[in-house]
């Protein structure tokens, strides 16, 4: 009540308790508005980001979870592990396939468009697309990383799992 | 020997760090003058200090004194001299230096610029910021300390990553730094207010200018960031909401709602709690920012540093530093007075709802930066938060913010006419209309294209009504128009101008929609259509760089038979570090550009290729530009000149009137 006294003396002395009344309510109810507004916002906030959570996001697997899962034909994800050696090829067109692995299990991996120029055998990336019917991973962005000792923390967490990490080699 | 006075002054600045933290609040809290006055000189010696261990490590780099392991794991003796100075921030240690760095300048520069504040206010902020630099000080020498050797000393550096031998290293790191750590001092100031229970339109005052520099500076960071990563990465992207690039985005828009709110703040003594949560909130998201990206627990593109301790540490620091302020906030938010009333439909309204949808998104693009760690961290489960969501969820606030900027401009504080503004748009409205029909109708494309582009002309010319209109007021010669155009607040010429700016980002944006993208295997003297103009592929050829070999190609930019310009897109090889980078041949066209990335030459000559043509799309940064120029505009009015609260303060008292509180 005392910080309504300030708005209460900027009215003129003849200010009646009745414009008084009239102008405290009329405080209250702008404030209503303004958190009426506000919950508006904020309620459309959390509803969208509901939404679009549930359609846009990917799964991140590594090439022994697509193995394991089987995800279906068409849902979005992304997988991440090394470029298998040996396994990539060029054709025209900007045609690549190549395998990724993280050396239990590989996934076959289609591109059309240019890789990276940190994309080589051995490299860690990521690919983003979907599975095929054929089970074909058909990528539609391959991501390798800045640095050529950058290995996908996915894989170096399943390397460590196998026993395969040897530690300070590809320094984090 | 340099190398260990660096070394030696970074300690130093520690021990001093933390005397700055104790002594001037024991100062506030005894009301003791002389303790109190301690923090200004020990701030500024920091500063001296914290200078002189960046200097060192300067100088280790350009020298390439390989014994220090910093040195070694990021120079080569043949790199050139300024990838050797940049270099210095090229990794997490030296990064980290020039976080402190500009944390100790923008210390002192409170220091020498606040001495009309209040002795007890000057005393709190720069308590509040000593403690920052010793805890980011203790962080950097006990777990990314860039001063250790190396023994025996190698002959040779590993060279820095070369995505990073760029004049974007020079540029970039700085300015986003600068906005990062800009919001240290209004967070100090908001955490000084907090301890004194006190907060006033003269706070609000002092507290602008700083907030506008962290903004600026934010901004062209920012910006800054997006065009390096659109031309060197190859892609011709400009935003990936990489989680890095997230990391700049919230603070930023948490800053944009405090300088909005900080305004009404100044004039109207209104939104005080929430000013201050803003402050807080703006500094809170730059260290988690800091955190994101220094702590290693990102898949991104920038996570070239990682190390568990190091995680540990600064979550520590987050926690303390975002939990202390909250906790002070919960604690002292209701001894602070509420201010001035308004109507829904008034100036106030209007900065209220920009800051609701500001804060909106930004919690948006923290759920979905932070969400996906939280699954993986609770759950094992591994997702990624792409721009499908990002895009669906800001999409709705930022078109209720486009459409409602211009119309905040316009209302009057305390109660305005929505009518009245919704009438002096009526021209801005019809030429968004106008501009959308005819894009669409002229180029068609996807239809978020037009619409982007004519709320962007409804937003460019909704900006300016205002000062038009008080610049060429009815019967007005040149000469009275020039006077007025010279009498209008400076602040009022800012916002224009940022708003303005805005526009012309969100126009470049919309422009994407028309954008041209071809990925062809180019045969030699073949000529290839792109958007309006025609790529010729000549030759390809080889040549040595300083610390590359390079592959480059040139190619010609024909316009109906027309020579335009001529680019040499290419790839280098770097052998230090066997790796390779595309660099882009990019021609900018009046506002467009022609963007050419290529990959390795086949064997018959021909050479695989990325083509753009993307019209409009320097818009996208030269709107940055123009809304960093309208915060510097903004900085240069009177009003808000950094001592000017304290000689406005004395007229009033002079005349007799006091601050409506």
């Amino acid at each position: 009540m005392t910080d309504r006294v300030s708005s209460a003396a900027t009215q003129p002395s003849k200010a009646s308790a009745k414009s008084w009344r009239r102008n405290t309510g009329s405080r209250k109810r702008r404030r209503l508005t303004i958190i009426a507004v506000a919950l508006v916002i904020f309620g459309g906030a959390i509803g969208l980001i509901l939404y679009s959570i549930r359609n846009n996001i990917e799964l991140f697997l590594t090439p022994t979870e697509v193995t394991q899962r089987h995800p279906l034909p068409g849902a979005r994800l992304r997988i991440g592990g090394l470029v298998e050696s040996g396994s990539v090829v060029r054709a025209s067109g900007n045609n690549n396939s190549f395998s990724v692995t993280d050396n239990s299990h590989d996934v076959k991996v289609m591109f059309v468009g240019l890789l990276p120029d940190l994309f080589r055998e051995g490299q860690g990336i990521i690919a983003e697309g979907a599975m095929n019917a054929q089970g074909v991973f058909v990528a539609d962005q391959v991501l390798a990383k800045h640095d050529e000792k950058y290995m996908p923390p996915s894989v170096v967490a399943d390397l460590k799992k196998q026993g395969l990490w040897q530690a300070g080699a590809p320094k984090p | 020997m340099i190398v260990e006075i660096g070394h030696f002054a970074l300690i130093l600045a520690l021990a001093l760090a933390l005397v700055q933290t104790v002594v001037p609040l024991t100062g506030t809290l005894t009301r003791d003058a002389s303790l109190m006055a301690v923090a200004a000189p020990i701030a500024i010696f920091q500063f001296v200090l914290v200078t002189t261990a960046f200097l060192a490590l300067m100088y280790a780099h350009v020298v390439s004194d390989f014994s220090v392991a910093n040195v070694y794991e990021n120079s080569h003796s043949l790199k050139p001299l300024i990838y050797k100075i940049s270099g210095v921030w090229g990794d997490h240690e030296g990064s980290m230096l020039l976080w402190i760095f500009i944390l100790a300048s923008f210390g002192a520069a409170v220091a020498v610029f606040s001495r009309h504040l209040p002795n007890d206010l000057r005393a709190n902020v720069l308590s509040v910021q000593g403690l920052i630099g010793a805890a980011f000080l203790a962080f950097t020498l006990l777990t990314s300390n860039p001063f250790m050797r190396l023994l025996p000393a190698p002959l040779e550096g590993r060279d820095l990553n070369p995505i990073l031998q760029d004049p974007g290293l020079a540029i970039h790191p700085p300015l986003l730094y600068l906005g990062y750590v800009g919001f240290s001092v209004t967070f100090s100031f908001a955490a000084a207010a907090l301890i004194s229970g006190r907060i006033d339109p003269a706070w609000a005052r002092y507290v602008r200018p700083w907030t506008l520099i962290a903004w600026i500076f934010l901004t062209l960071g920012i910006a800054m960031g997006s065009y390096w990563a659109y031309y060197s990465l190859g892609w011709g992207g400009f935003w990936f909401w990489d989680p890095v690039e997230n990391a700049s985005l919230m603070p930023w828009l948490a800053g944009t709602a405090l300088l909005h709110s900080v305004s009404v703040m100044e004039k109207r003594d209104a939104l005080k709690v929430w000013t201050i949560f803003l402050a807080v909130l703006a500094f809170s998201l730059s260290l988690l920012g800091t955190f994101l990206v220094r702590s290693g627990v990102l898949t991104s593109v920038h996570a070239f540093a990682s190390d568990p301790r190091r995680g540990v540490y600064i979550l520590a620091i987050l926690v303390f530093f975002i939990g202390g302020s909250l906790a002070l906030f919960a604690w002292r938010a209701s001894a602070l007075k509420p201010g001035g009333i308004f109507a829904p439909i008034s100036r106030e309204g209007g900065l209220v709802l920009n800051n609701l949808l500001l804060t909106a998104s930004c919690a948006t693009v923290v759920v979905g930066t932070l969400y996906p760690l939280l699954l993986e961290s609770l759950t094992g489960q591994k997702i990624s938060v792409g721009p499908p969501f990002f895009n669906l969820s800001i999409a709705p606030f930022a078109l209720i913010l486009v459409l409602s900027m211009p119309v905040g401009q316009l209302l009057a504080w305390k109660r305005g006419s929505f009518l009245g503004a919704a009438q002096r748009l009526m021209f801005a409205i019809l030429a968004g209309i106008a501009a959308a029909l005819i894009m669409a109708a002229l180029h068609g494309g996807p239809v978020l294209a037009p619409i982007g582009a004519g709320l962007a002309i409804y937003l460019i010319f909704g900006s300016v009504v205002d000062i038009y209109s008080r610049v060429f007021a009815r019967g007005a010669t040149s000469a009275t128009a020039l006077a007025r155009a010279r009498g209008l607040p400076r602040a009022a010429w800012g916002a224009s101008l940022a708003h303005a700016g805005f526009g012309l980002t969100l126009l470049g944006l919309a422009a994407t929609g028309w954008g041209v993208e071809r990925i062809v295997n180019m045969a030699p003297a073949t000529t290839y259509a792109l958007g309006p103009y025609q790529v010729i592929y000549d030759k390809v050829e080889h040549r040595k760089g300083p610390n590359y070999d390079e592959t480059y190609t040139t190619m010609r930019i024909l316009d109906d038979n027309r020579l335009v310009a001529q680019i040499e897109p290419s790839k280098r090889f770097y052998p230090a570090r066997k790796s390779e980078t595309t660099e882009a041949g990019i021609k900018t066209l009046w506002l467009g550009q022609v963007y050419v990335s290529i990959a390795s030459e086949k064997l018959d000559g021909t050479v695989d290729a990325r083509l753009y043509w993307k019209p409009l799309v320097s818009l996208i940064w030269l709107g940055a530009l123009i809304m960093a120029l309208g915060g510097l505009v903004s900085i240069s009015d009177q009003r808000v000149r950094i001592g000017f609260a304290r000689r406005a303060g004395a007229a009033r008292a002079k005349a007799g009137l006091q601050p409506a509180e």
